[in-house]
């Protein structure tokens, strides 16, 4: 079992939430994102999800857009994720999942990609823009190297379509909890129920975190309630912009409730 | 899907190892109910009958063929041809996909269309077709495109539709691709993403491709019909790739006839400043469909240059992809110098003012007849008329006082 999967199954076994915590790499620097990520994952994040900054990010709000901007601006280069994941590896014990557009990682090479992630201490990859239907390369590399392949499900998917991505997801799927692009809302949507609801349908034992749209306290134990797992991006972002390490600490420390 | 042999039966969502789908799997359901509403469509004869209506009485087709013969002299005596998209209503090839997908939209009971643009053209004909069909239209510009297509913003907002200044990444084409689609994945039940390049994720580069392609059908047969002979060689700018692939289709199985897409090599293929995709990219993601796109080491896309907006893209259409690597199509680089001196030509040996996107064709097939020798006949689309473009040529030119 996965490292990410084993978190899941000792959380649900004891009753605790689960948070997985986004943040974009080299932001706004390479040095000042690995304190950032250390901050989190001591301060209560269960899951890093380290974003790869990416000139067309579409499944971007404009805080996480404007955050990877500013890390492209500032000199980011993909081959820097590898470095990052490690130097984070090294000081938490945290599970790493590295949060990619598919672009970066066919230009690197799917094999070396997943090959150096390896290397590195990452977990796996979060794809937002690789349906299943495209995947098959990234099946293949990904089981040879026993790495996380976490997949989206969405209110529009089909149960068939659900099925096919619970059956190849590793770690988690990724119900995405509104219709819309990541950026924190007031009210979660009833449709991410639905959408846990087909996982579950479709292999009770599957985990299933809810991202996109999750900004308070209240709503990640909402999620954890029905759901797994909760995704929090964009209130980590605004956090470190608005207070630096100290307000993303006091943020995590927040919705982790510890 | 199928292939019986013939190039122009091949359908998505493959062409060779281009095109597919690499989108947000929020946007799969919304693609897959527009691939069966069109496969249903396509056999249709009520379909297929109340588009050709709208192509007769409200676009004006068919086009006419026009021979330049004043401009064809600087072209070494090749005979030139142009097939005059530029007399379509709303003033060029895009009306022809965008009436395509008003009626997809229709029979899919959305009720609000978006679109990007880059000249402004295809915004126009969306915010023409939103008009005519009673649909909401949004169109999303690159902010850069709205100041130097002020004219078409205006023509926009006349129709109707909001048009939503992008100020992301390179606030051109690229951007605006990227803000609508952000908008269709928030707004996915009630909208349709009406794109108009043969770009983007299955079924757009097919479906797209298919509405247009009846440029090429009626100039084929319009090429037998008065001049007795399919031309030597076919000339288009390529962009996205619409225009060009619609004129294309026709002749893909014709092997003596030659094809030549004509890409925006901007201030020159020796610069960086050009948006000569498929010259200087190499294949990968951008939009949904793999296909050549100009990008860095790293796979993140380069920004394009060109002086006509309409070009300005660093992506192209995955079937071109495909024609170019199997070698079907030939695609060369013209710079906006070149083009600009095309316009200037036909304008005044003609009395045709072309835009900038079709003057790169124009200027690309001057060189083709110099090459191909005066037994040559070169068909040219002429995709679009030049009225949006004057501001931007008359300051190239000078025409203009320089306070202005």
């Amino acid at each position: 079992m996965s490292r990410v999967a084993e978190i899941f199954e000792s959380h649900k076994s004891n009753g605790k939430p689960t948070l997985i915590g986004y943040f974009p790499a080299g932001f706004p620097t390479f040095d000042e994102s690995i304190e950032a990520c250390v901050a989190m994952c001591e301060s209560g994040v269960d899951i890093l999800e380290l974003g790869v900054p990416y000139s067309d990010p579409v499944m971007d709000g404009q805080v996480i857009q404007e955050a990877t901007e500013l890390a492209l601006a500032n000199g980011f280069r993909l081959s820097q994720i590898f470095k990052l994941v490690n130097e984070i590896a090294q000081r938490v014990s945290t599970p790493i999942l590295v949060m990619t557009y598919w672009n970066p990682v066919l230009q690197y090479g799917v094999r070396k990609f997943a090959e150096d992630l390896k290397a590195s201490g990452g977990a796996g990859l979060i794809t937002p823009d690789l349906i299943v239907d495209e995947a098959a390369l990234w099946l293949d590399v990904s089981e040879e190297l026993d790495l996380d392949r976490v997949f989206l499900a969405t209110p529009s998917s089909a149960q068939a379509r659900v099925d096919r991505t619970v059956e190849v997801s590793k770690g988690f799927v990724y119900a995405v909890s509104t219709m819309g692009i990541t950026g924190a809302r007031e009210d979660l949507d009833r449709k991410a129920r639905e959408v846990v609801s087909k996982v579950r349908v479709s292999n009770e034992k599957q985990n299933v975190a809810v991202g996109i749209g999750i900004s308070t306290a209240a709503q990640v134990a909402e999620v954890n309630s029905y759901a797994d797992g909760a995704i929090v991006g964009s209130v980590f972002v605004r956090a470190y912009s608005n207070g630096g390490l100290t307000e993303l600490k006091r943020v995590t420390l927040e919705l982790s409730s510890k | 899907m199928s292939n019986s042999g013939k190039l122009r039966d091949q359908q998505g969502p493959y062409f060779g190892e281009f095109g597919g789908r690499f989108v947000p799997e929020s946007l799969v359901a919304a693609l897959d109910q527009l691939e069966s509403t069109y496969r249903a469509a396509q056999s249709d004869p009520t379909f297929q009958a109340e588009l050709s209506e709208l192509h007769r009485t409200y676009t004006g087709r068919p086009s006419i063929l026009t021979e330049v013969k004043r401009f064809s002299k600087h072209a070494g005596g090749a005979r030139i041809i142009l097939k005059r998209e530029d007399l379509n209503h709303t003033g060029s090839h895009k009306i022809n996909n965008v009436l395509g997908q008003a009626l997809l939209t229709k029979r899919m009971g959305k009720t609000r269309i978006i679109a990007e643009t880059g000249a402004g053209q295809h915004g126009v004909a969306s915010a023409t077709a939103a008009a005519l069909f009673g649909l909401e239209c949004v169109v999303y510009m690159g902010e850069v495109d709205t100041k130097r297509q002020a004219l078409n913003v205006a023509r926009m907002e006349l129709l109707g539709a909001t048009v939503i200044p992008v100020t992301t990444g390179s606030r051109t084409l690229k951007d605006a691709i990227n803000e609508a689609l952000r908008d269709w994945v928030t707004n996915v039940d009630d909208t349709h993403y009406l794109l108009g390049t043969v770009a983007g994720p299955h079924p757009f580069p097919e479906m797209v491709r298919d509405f247009h392609s009846v440029i090429g059908i009626e100039a084929r047969a319009q090429m037998l019909e008065e001049y007795g002979q399919l031309p030597t060689a076919l000339a288009a700018c390529v962009g996205g790739g619409s225009n060009a692939i619609g004129l294309f289709h026709a002749f893909l199985d014709d092997q003596d006839v030659k094809i030549f897409g004509f890409e925006a090599a901007g201030e020159g293929m020796d610069t960086d400043r050009h948006a000569a995709t498929l010259n200087y990219g190499r294949p990968g993601v951008l939009h949904g469909a793999r296909s050549y796109m100009l990008q860095d080491e790293d796979g993140q896309t380069i920004e394009s240059h060109s002086i006509s907006a309409g070009l300005d893209y660093p992506g192209v259409g995955p079937e071109h992809s495909w024609l170019k690597d199997i070698g079907r199509a030939h695609y060369r680089g013209i710079s906006d110098a070149e083009a600009m001196d095309a316009l200037r030509l036909l304008s005044r040996t003609e009395g045709i003012i072309p835009a900038i996107e079709s003057s790169h064709a124009l200027a690309g097939a001057l060189k083709l007849g110099l090459e191909l020798g005066p037994e040559a006949t070169i068909l040219v689309n002429l995709s679009g008329r030049g009225d949006k473009d004057m501001e931007t040529a008359a300051k190239y030119f000078g025409l203009l006082d320089s306070n202005e």
